[in-house]
């Protein structure tokens, strides 16, 4: 299909003229872009700059995913993740963080979604067939958005099932159990008690806890902040980094949480209706100026009451 | 004492002693010279045909709890399922078959049944609302009904594996005239019990088994654990397959084999309500309670409600049931957080 059949689709893209362009408009040295599928060469351009490609672990290619055969969700995303990085996906709800995490880790299909263009690759070889038994298999794993412990299960079973995949025998998976215990002594404490019944943030280490069974070489994580304290937050990742730093395990996560995701991730893409209209250094992200205004709440002055903002006038425009 | 254990205890215990209490108290005020002594013999009989009877039920029962624990479906099918690995059995045997090879083969039928089943229906509808593949199951009902009788003829057939049904007489010495059980419904018994052991190590204790739980909980965080939904479909219809087999065989050798074994799954539900969906001893416990209760309340109630009570007072105590524990005895816990 080409980029003129797509634009039917798409309304914000009517503003355009012949086809996209790759700007690198200065702010404050973050290269802001388009990433629409019609200039692919200049995403190469793109992404090739990126100080990262060379040990790339996980890479999406211009993804293009539809719902229902009819609801076009992502319009051409490209991500990458390096070996040993945290990622974070930012945008706010419905810009398509969750169906990128969820075209990678091939959990659409159960959804009536659909990668209808680009490629995703998890250590240079393609992953978009393969089953999501076979991907965790391979290394990837997700932990779902809302966190989806098994309530009737207890803390350990639920542990227990993160290893469904593996095959390298009861000792190795015992040993892992006791890591994961490491990293979430509170886990220990209620391993006997039903998952239904804990709380939120013991869920939460549940969820990424039995990811963490599965031994795998990266997690896509899916707002692990959701309806949790903000001092249990800072805590969820604070191991997300300890995890990354000694156990190597790379992370992709999405999240509305900008402000931590961005003090964590290394690297950051922002995703509005489909596409990334922004990418670069989380340091740098977290200076941006417009990034600092639409998502962390702060702009050049400080801090800003929204009474004194005329909101028709400050409408997010990136393209 | 683990909690499970004692209201197993406390409800075997009481379901019958309520109904004893009540039948010898109209046995009481009808004829008071009544010899008593004869009255428990004779009830302690009844109890225990009643229970050896609910096994029967529960049989059936633990093939439903089987596909519910692990899909969250009410397979409508079963019922059809047990006539079919029935009429599939004594087929074998009709071809000259000894009824163990018979029993090989149609377990193996089962399993290439549940493949099938898993290709065709439920892969195509997977995370589909529970209705719509319940409905599916009921489609499959219609289908295995109409496909087994065309398969092997709508006779009444014979289905004989050479249990005994010769009574036997136990306990001479404490009751008069002794206590006559049916030895066919011991064995019955027997196979019920070991094959409910089985089942509920293999689901507490190993791997698929934890699995299997876990998709029954929620289909898709198991597949983001990297859980293959196929697999675990296909085996949990597989053994829910073989367990119909075994309660077909029981079954169809006790009363025959014909349609009507297929309507034995509506004497499952109140089992299944009683003993709750999820719970594999619950579906021996509620077997074992609707048994011993419909029998009892045959024989010492009838007269006083003008008979035939065995043929709702299960429903009734279903009934009963959804009111005060919807659950059922052993069900999973209705988990709300607040």
């Amino acid at each position: 299909m080409s980029g003129g059949g797509r634009r039917w689709l798409s309304p914000a893209s009517f503003s355009r003229h012949g086809g996209a362009k790759a700007r690198d408009r200065d702010t404050n040295g973050v290269k802001q872009e388009v990433s629409d599928s019609t200039m692919s060469e200049a995403l190469d351009l793109q992404t090739a700059a990126a100080p990262e490609t060379a040990q790339a672990v996980l890479t999406v290619n211009n993804i293009e995913v539809i719902y229902d055969h009819v609801i076009l969700v992502l319009k051409g995303v490209s991500l990458e993740v390096p070996r040993g990085g945290i990622v974070a996906l930012l945008g706010a709800n419905g810009a398509g963080k969750t169906t990128t995490l969820k075209a990678i880790s091939n959990l659409l299909r159960a959804e009536r979604g659909e990668v209808t263009k680009g490629s995703i690759e998890f250590e240079g070889a393609r992953v978009d067939a393969l089953t999501p038994n076979d991907l965790v298999k391979s290394g990837v794993v997700q932990v779902m958005e809302g966190r989806h412990c098994f309530e009737h299960l207890t803390i350990e079973e639920n542990l227990m099932t993160g290893a469904y995949t593996r095959s390298d025998g009861r000792a190795a998976v015992a040993e892992d159990l006791e890591m994961v215990y490491s990293y979430f002594p509170r886990l220990k404490e209620r391993r006997g008690s039903m998952a239904g019944y804990t709380s939120g943030g013991e869920q939460q280490m549940c969820a990424i806890g039995r990811a963490l069974m599965s031994r795998p070489k990266m997690i896509l994580l899916d707002e692990p902040s959701m309806g949790l304290a903000p001092q249990l937050v800072e805590g969820i990742f604070e191991t997300v980094k300890r995890l990354n730093e000694e156990e190597g395990v790379s992370f992709l996560l999405a999240e509305q949480n900008t402000n931590v995701a961005l003090k964590y991730a290394r690297y950051g893409y922002i995703l509005e209706s489909g596409r990334v209209v922004l990418d670069g250094d989380a340091a740098k992200l977290r200076e941006n100026e417009d990034v600092k205004e639409f998502y962390l709440g702060l702009s050049a002055s400080g801090r800003k009451s929204y009474r004194d903002v005329k909101h028709y006038k400050r409408r997010k425009r990136w393209l | 004492m683990n909690p499970t254990a004692l209201r197993f205890g406390l409800w075997l215990l009481v379901t019958p002693l309520l109904i004893a209490a009540l039948g010898l108290g109209f046995k009481g005020l009808a004829a008071v010279d009544s010899s008593l002594f004869f009255a428990w013999g004779y009830f302690i009989e009844v109890l225990i045909a009643g229970l050896l009877q609910g096994v029967m039920y529960s049989l059936v029962a633990l093939g439903f709890v089987l596909i519910f624990k692990a899909s969250g479906i009410f397979n409508f099918a079963q019922g059809s399922m047990v006539l079919f690995a029935a009429l599939t059995m004594v087929g074998f045997i009709e071809m000259g078959l000894h009824w163990t090879l018979a029993f090989v083969v149609t377990a193996a039928v089962m399993v290439l049944l549940a493949l099938a089943i898993e290709r065709v229906v439920l892969r195509p509808l997977v995370n589909q609302p529970h209705i719509i593949l319940f409905m599916a199951t009921i489609g499959i009902f219609y289908f295995l009904d109409g496909f087994g009788q065309t398969l092997w003829g709508s006779d009444v057939k014979v289905l004989d594996i050479g249990i005994s049904k010769a009574p036997i007489i136990v306990a001479e010495g404490v009751f008069e005239n002794g206590l006559l059980i049916n030895s066919f419904d011991l064995v019955a018994a027997l196979v019920g019990a070991v094959l409910v052991a089985g089942l509920a190590v293999f689901f507490q204790y190993t791997r698929v088994g934890r699995a299997l739980r876990a998709v029954a909980d929620d289909h898709q965080a198991a597949l983001s654990v990297g859980i293959p939904l196929k697999t675990i479909w296909a085996i949990v219809w597989s053994v829910a397959g073989i367990v119909a087999l075994v309660a077909g065989i029981m079954w169809g050798s006790k009363a025959g084999v014909q349609f009507s074994l297929a309507l034995i799954a509506l004497k499952a539900l109140p089992v299944l309500i009683l003993g709750g969906f999820t719970s594999i001893p619950g579906a021996i416990v509620g077997g074992l309670i609707i048994g011993a209760g419909e029998q009892l309340a045959e024989v010492f109630l009838g007269p006083i409600f003008g008979g035939a009570i065995q043929d709702w007072f299960a429903y009734m105590l279903a009934l009963v049931f959804l009111l005060f524990r919807p659950q059922g005895l052993f069900g999973e816990k209705i988990i709300e957080r607040i």
